[in-house]
């Protein structure tokens, strides 16, 4: 089990490291493809041509790409000064470069992007799992029923409805109609928890109606399959009330699979959900990869790409570990 | 059963259970399928009734019916009359039927890999399965009783298997633990619903011994579902033979196996392969296949398949037989068209031979 996990976390640490080398690799590339420099982009256009030989020195741009690389995980692990001669900049450890345009270290705005990416996706996670489990059960329980027609429909509609449109409806009903919750807004979990709640309500609502629709036919489908097995014939036969049939039987392997997508949802949604941040405005990670991409800013993309694979390795990691656990068949080693 | 009709004093004495007239069909998109019509048999304390016929001939879906689990099915219909130690099951509530499940009657399935639950270990799905029964009993009390019982089907180590999943099981343990499953309380009625398909002939035998070994111990009626000839043969005292859901033939198992009357018998008897006589070139298999049992051919069920059907003028083709008397004396019944000689004489002549 040790051994497993070790050679686990060897695993993890190396396809991060690949994640680095392409990304970086990507953006090294990309200032080449489309002929622009990262200097000029990073000291502004007009700036004068000493100038801009200055920032590349000091950004270590004329260095062969390798070194460049290097540079960056060492800035990663231990930190890296930016030098130019006399002028020298200390990055301290994780460091992930400078934005460019507004000359801010990128971790430390990271770092406070990432409280409010998290209450976004736990929050909804917790709604979208409820939801579509109970939801996903009673259809399948009833199956063919109008109930069950009707949450499906509805299901396919929220996982057809982009969040931008359904964002904008929750918003314009129950924030500027109804007046019934506050625009979303984030206050910190530990200095108020109930505004903490009520200000993310609306998101986490949008953003789990997505997600529920696709637990509930995954559930639903599921469960289905999960209740034509022998064995829940066999837990019949023993006597079961349908009640322990169901809810202990049924959902015990009907739930099994749903760990699996639901790690990895999870893992995708810490990395930012762009279009939710965006439409309600709350500044995590997504927002800043929206930044980033707006205004051509390298170092902002990497670190929130970064971030995102980090998320997914780990997240894929623990529904393996888990998967030991919740299923015996599994062995580890 | 003395003791209980000598308390409630009843005139007439039922067979411990007694199945009448047993129908069930379900409803489906492509229409109605006819899984068992009118079945009528029954069987007493002690007692081992075999039942016999290909796969969809409506073996299995009895044995079911039998135990009330066709009720979760809602498309399923269930006419007749179930009497298990003298209370009728058909029309008791699922309540009362949820408890008997289980408890007074009991199933072993085939496939014990898929018949029992991947997630939890099988001392624990043992465990359960008493405790359904004996409520308010401490889990300690009923883990002793499931290692006992895994004792007692013969698994080695019973304390240490008993934290095993089904999947760390063989094949032949995996049934005995399936065994122990049905027996931990006691059932009067215990169905065996193909217990040895999955397994190899060695442990074949021993799931067999095991299982007249535990009857004999706890008295037990026992219905053994079986394709397998050769296990009716050594278990069965009475024999069904089954067929596009009805019962063809039935009567003790020697009647049956010594001088068998249906030709659908002959054809089963023939498919079977035997060490004890000369090698021939091949087996006589039944030829065709199964009727669906949506559209179940007109007349007798069997006639597409029989090659004696025209003998009896167009009556295989028209008429449904009745199972009745063989005209054997005993309680050998048949349901086929051709007069009792011409069966014997085809039997003694054609058939015999070739077995």
């Amino acid at each position: 089990m040790l051994a497993y996990l070790i050679r686990r976390l060897i695993n993890a640490v190396v396809t991060l490291l690949v994640v680095t080398l392409v990304t970086f690799g990507v953006f090294f590339l990309v200032p080449k493809a489309t002929g622009s420099d990262p200097a000029l982009l990073y000291i502004g256009k007009q700036a004068d041509p000493i100038a801009v030989e200055g920032i590349r020195t000091k950004l270590g741009l004329n260095d062969p790409i390798i070194v460049q690389y290097w540079k960056f995980l060492k800035g990663i692990v231990a930190g890296r000064d930016y030098s130019n001669g006399p002028d020298i900049t200390h990055c301290s450890a994780p460091c992930l470069g400078y934005t460019f345009k507004t000359n801010q270290e990128v971790w430390p705005i990271l770092i406070k992007a990432l409280p409010i990416t998290i209450s976004l996706a736990i929050g909804a996670a917790v709604l979208w799992v409820l939801m579509g489990v109970l939801f996903g059960v009673i259809s399948a329980l009833r199956r063919g029923s109008i109930w069950d027609r009707g949450v499906m429909t509805v299901a396919l509609a929220g996982v057809s409805l982009p969040i931008y449109f359904t964002g904008l409806l929750a918003l314009s009903i129950f924030v500027y109609g109804l007046e019934w919750l506050p625009n979303a807004e984030y206050t910190p979990f530990f200095d108020n928890p109930i505004k903490w709640a009520t200000g993310l309500i609306l998101p986490w609502v949008t953003l789990a109606f997505l997600f529920a629709a696709t637990y509930a036919r995954l559930t639903r489908a599921n469960m289905l399959e999960t209740l034509g097995e022998d064995y829940i014939r066999t837990a019949r036969a023993k006597g079961l009330k349908e009640r322990t049939v169901i809810g202990k039987h049924g959902l015990r392997s009907g739930l099994t699979p749903l760990v699996t997508v639901f790690g990895l949802d999870v893992g995708a949604l810490l990395g930012g959900a762009i279009l939710t941040e965006a439409v309600f405005n709350l500044r995590g990670l997504g927002y800043w990869a929206l930044q980033g991409i707006r205004q051509n800013d390298l170092p902002t993309i990497l670190g929130v790409t970064l971030f995102a694979a980090f998320f997914i390795v780990i997240m894929n990691l623990i529904v393996d570990l888990l998967y030991g656990v919740i299923d015996p068949r599994v062995r580890l080693g | 059963m003395s003791t209980s009709s000598a308390s409630i004093g009843a005139s007439i004495q039922r067979p411990y259970l007694e199945v009448k007239d047993l129908t069930i069909r379900f409803e489906t998109d492509d229409g109605i399928v006819q899984a068992v019509s009118s079945s009528t048999f029954s069987v007493e304390k002690g007692q081992t009734l075999g039942i016999v016929g290909e796969s969809g001939s409506g073996k299995s879906v009895t044995s079911l019916g039998i135990l009330g689990l066709h009720r979760t099915r809602s498309n399923a219909k269930v006419t007749g009359e179930i009497w298990l130690d003298d209370e009728e099951l058909i029309t008791a509530s699922d309540e009362k039927v949820r408890l008997l499940r289980g408890g007074k009657m009991a199933m072993i399935f085939q496939d014990p890999l898929s018949a029992m639950h991947p997630y939890f270990t099988v001392g624990s799905q043992i465990v359960e399965a008493y405790r359904v029964h004996h409520p308010g009993l401490s889990k300690k009390v009923a883990r002793e009783k499931a290692i006992d019982m895994l004792a007692r089907v013969g698994i080695p180590q019973p304390e240490r298997r008993f934290n095993d999943y089904a999947h760390q099981f063989s094949g032949g343990m995996r049934q005995r633990a399936m065994i122990a499953m049905a027996l931990v309380n006691d059932p009067q009625l215990l169905i065996a619903d193909e217990p040895t398909t999955a397994l190899d002939v060695t442990v074949q035998a021993q799931i067999l011994d095991l299982i007249r070994d535990l009857q004999e111990e706890f008295g037990s009626a026992v219905i053994m579902i079986t394709h397998d000839l050769g296990v009716v043969a050594e278990l069965a005292d009475d024999v069904l033979v089954m067929y596009g859901g009805k019962i063809i033939e039935k009567g003790p198992a020697l009647d049956v196996f010594q001088n068998p009357q249906h030709p659908y018998t002959w054809g089963l008897l023939g498919s079977m392969p035997r060490l004890d006589r000369a090698v021939r070139d091949r087996l006589t298999p039944v030829k065709g296949t199964p009727p669906s049992l949506i559209n179940l051919p007109d007349g007798c069920a069997f006639h597409p398949r029989c090659p004696y059907a025209g003998r009896n003028g167009n009556r295989s083709f028209t008429d449904v037989p009745v199972l009745r008397d063989a005209g054997l004396g005993g309680e050998h019944q048949v349901a086929c068209h051709l007069p009792a000689e011409e069966r014997t004489k085809i039997f003694q002549q054609e058939v015999l031979p070739n077995l």
